[in-house]
């Protein structure tokens, strides 16, 4: 009884991939997950941001373990460990800036991967949990920015994270407390940086990867949606398949392969041609160590967190309290969680909504943009008025969702998908 | 409609970067070159001699130098080397721990000073010394008011003065602003000369911040050239699989 599994599978029995195949579905899975999973042929531009930001993450991953190798987390040495890594470790240099300009490339990404879910109505039903994971990973993945860009121990890098961690002290009864576990000091220091580090290259990598897995065994149990937003398990042919889908492997890994190189041209272009990218990526100030007692001349955050820093800002306290301005920010995320209920037009795509869609999707990408170039400036002059303005736009966009998607007018949408690249 | 939205977005963010820097004085456009080998050479031996008493390059080994400079290692030894006889060694200055009751302040390691603040910066500074009684030293400078470094240069370069120009605020009042400086007492140097004596220092300051930087730029013109090679290939393969796709 016991041999009956070993002499049935005699087909296969010869191979090494048959013998792992009896005791592990590796052919299974490359089946069901890659060469049968069944992908509509219709993706355009947008839909590279998803295997990028997989890219992404897999070089953030290995240049961060290389860097973990020479990077000393203690307020003496950090600094100087990162010298030592641009100046004495073979190829430390390049490692190094491949970390630095792939934070950056990240957020790049993930922000065109998200605005792509905006245009295509993504995140609709049956894909809501695609997108909630998704959020969450964005969630996490700013905390590990943040927390990675303490590490090198710069002035920016100190007087950033004096900023963001006092943030919470101005939370009711808890604050003073909380900003001190936070901290693990009565400022930023030593021990700050030894529990970020932790964090960094150990907790937060580690929830990123199961969200990760997370996201795309949502993706592929209900399947890709594409620029029409249809439905192509409708039309299946005599196998099952869908007419207007065509299997991952070969097709589309070939097809990511141009993008991931139009990709690599440009993130190589900022590693070997610009690495500091004008002081955006790299900035100035913190070329020079933290120092307690000398707040550089503007603190601002790296670019990717300056939308939600303007909108920190660009509230005033109110009652003696500064808390307002915190609770906006973290709304700015936290609505992103609902948008799948918030959106309720009966079309997925842009390509079949209205003009009203169309003209707030737009006004919102604007507002981000503005808002982010706010939180990048000091706040006089024009600034924080822009920056109050466009925090309503930013709200205005999914508070009133509800209302202006039922409004909008609709095109009528094909049965079957409209062509591919 | 989305490639004009790109557009605008990438205009607005283009528009806000330009914005993002400002000084209080114009800086003077330095006009380094860290391709200039002996431009680099000439600034290691300027500051050497000129610099490196008070200042440190605590992050660079003389070694190092030597090698990406093509300085060889006996001249290395004989003239550049006044704080190690160990070519390992880094760049330590001679100042003693007490210099800072000296200057008011412990003068600056400068391994990073070019990319924290730029060459123009550096190139403006050297330049920017001007006569001013009131100071410790005698000198006040245009670009970092309040200096409390003295004018080492000054053998070279001889002293300015400040120029200063009345100005009437939007109230009425009226008020000398310093707009500038003009020479005063002439130094060994002729003027052309002088600045690049200077020159030479930000550009081997330049050098000292990203060691690696001229080799970055010449191996991504080949990284570039590898991609864009592999990018044709990938789209002719991508064109190849898709024929079959309706």
């Amino acid at each position: 009884m016991a041999a009956a599994p070993e002499s049935a599978d005699s087909s296969t029995g010869g191979s090494l991939i048959g013998w792992i195949d009896q005791r592990f579905p590796l052919s299974k899975l490359w089946k069901e997950q890659v060469s049968e999973y069944y992908v509509p042929k219709n993706f355009n531009f947008w839909y590279y941001f998803g295997v990028l930001s997989l890219l992404v993450l897999a070089n953030q991953l290995i240049t961060g373990i290389f860097l973990t190798m020479n990077y000393k987390p203690s307020s003496a040495e950090a600094f100087s460990s990162v010298e030592y890594i641009m100046r004495d470790v073979e190829w430390g240099w390049l490692i190094r800036y491949m970390h630095s300009t792939g934070a950056s490339a990240f957020f790049i990404v993930i922000y065109l991967h998200m605005f792509r879910a905006l245009l295509y109505g993504s995140h609709r039903k049956p894909r809501e949990l695609i997108w909630i994971f998704g959020c969450l990973i964005f969630l996490l993945l700013m905390a590990e920015g943040f927390m990675g860009y303490v590490l090198p121990w710069g002035n920016m890098s100190y007087w950033g994270a004096q900023v963001i961690v006092s943030l919470f002290g101005s939370l009711p009864y808890i604050g003073g407390t909380l900003v001190e576990w936070i901290r693990g000091d009565y400022y930023i220091a030593d021990a700050t940086l030894n529990r970020f580090f932790a964090l960094h290259v150990a907790a937060l990598p580690l929830a990123l990867v199961f969200l990760v897995i997370a996201h795309l065994m949502a993706l592929h149990e209900v399947g890709s949606n594409n620029p029409d937003g249809v439905n192509i398990k409708k039309y299946k042919d005599a196998q099952g398949h869908p007419l207007d889908g065509i299997p991952f492997h070969p097709y589309y890994t070939v097809k990511d392969m141009v993008g991931v190189a139009g990709f690599l041209l440009l993130f190589c272009g900022v590693i070997f041609f610009a690495p500091t990218f004008g002081g955006l990526f790299l900035e100035s100030p913190n070329f020079e160590p933290a120092n307690a007692l000398q707040t550089p001349p503007h603190i601002a955050p790296v670019w990717y967190f300056t939308p939600f820093y303007a909108m920190l800002r660009a509230v005033p306290s109110l009652f003696g309290t500064q808390v307002w301005g915190v609770l906006v920010m973290g709304g700015a995320i936290v609505v992103l969680f609902f948008l799948p209920w918030l959106d309720r037009s009966p079309v997925l795509s842009i390509r079949y909504r209205g003009p009203i869609y169309k003209v707030m999707l737009a006004i919102f990408v604007l507002s981000f943009i503005a808002l982010g170039v706010c939180g990048l400036k000091p706040p006089s002059g024009i600034y924080p008025t822009l920056a109050r303005v466009c925090t309503v736009l930013y709200f205005a966009f999914f508070l009133l969702m509800p209302w202006y998607t039922k409004l909008d007018s609709v095109k009528p949408v094909p049965e079957r998908v409209t062509g591919h690249d | 409609m989305i490639k004009s939205w790109v557009l605008a977005a990438i205009a607005l963010l283009a528009a806000g970067h330009a914005l993002a820097e400002e000084g209080d004085m114009a800086l003077l456009p330095a006009g380094t070159d860290i391709k200039n080998m002996e431009s680099l050479q000439r600034g290691a031996r300027n500051f050497m001699n000129y610099c490196s008493g008070c200042h440190s390059l605590k992050y660079v080994r003389y070694n190092r130098l030597a090698a990406d400079l093509k300085i060889p290692e006996s001249e290395l030894a004989a003239n550049l080397m006044f704080t190690s006889d160990k070519a390992v060694d880094t760049i330590n200055s001679a100042m003693p721990k007490d210099a800072e009751a000296w200057f008011g302040k412990q003068p600056p390691d400068l391994s990073l000073m070019a990319r924290e603040r730029g060459t123009d910066y550096l190139y403006s500074f050297l330049k920017g010394f001007y006569e001013d009684k009131t100071r410790p030293w005698g000198v006040n400078n245009l670009y970092l008011p309040s200096a409390a470094m003295p004018h080492v240069l000054q053998t070279l370069q001889g002293l300015q003065k400040a120029v200063f120009k009345n100005e009437v605020d939007a109230g009425g009042s009226a008020r000398m602003v310093l707009v500038g400086v003009d020479a005063m007492t002439p130094g060994a140097m002729k003027p052309e000369e002088y600045d690049q004596f200077v020159r030479d220092i930000a550009n081997f300051l330049d050098y000292v911040g990203e060691p690696i930087k001229e080799k970055r730029q010449s191996m991504g013109v080949f990284v570039t050239l590898f991609l864009l090679v592999f990018f044709v290939f990938a789209y002719l393969l991508k064109k190849e699989y898709w024929k079959d796709v309706h």
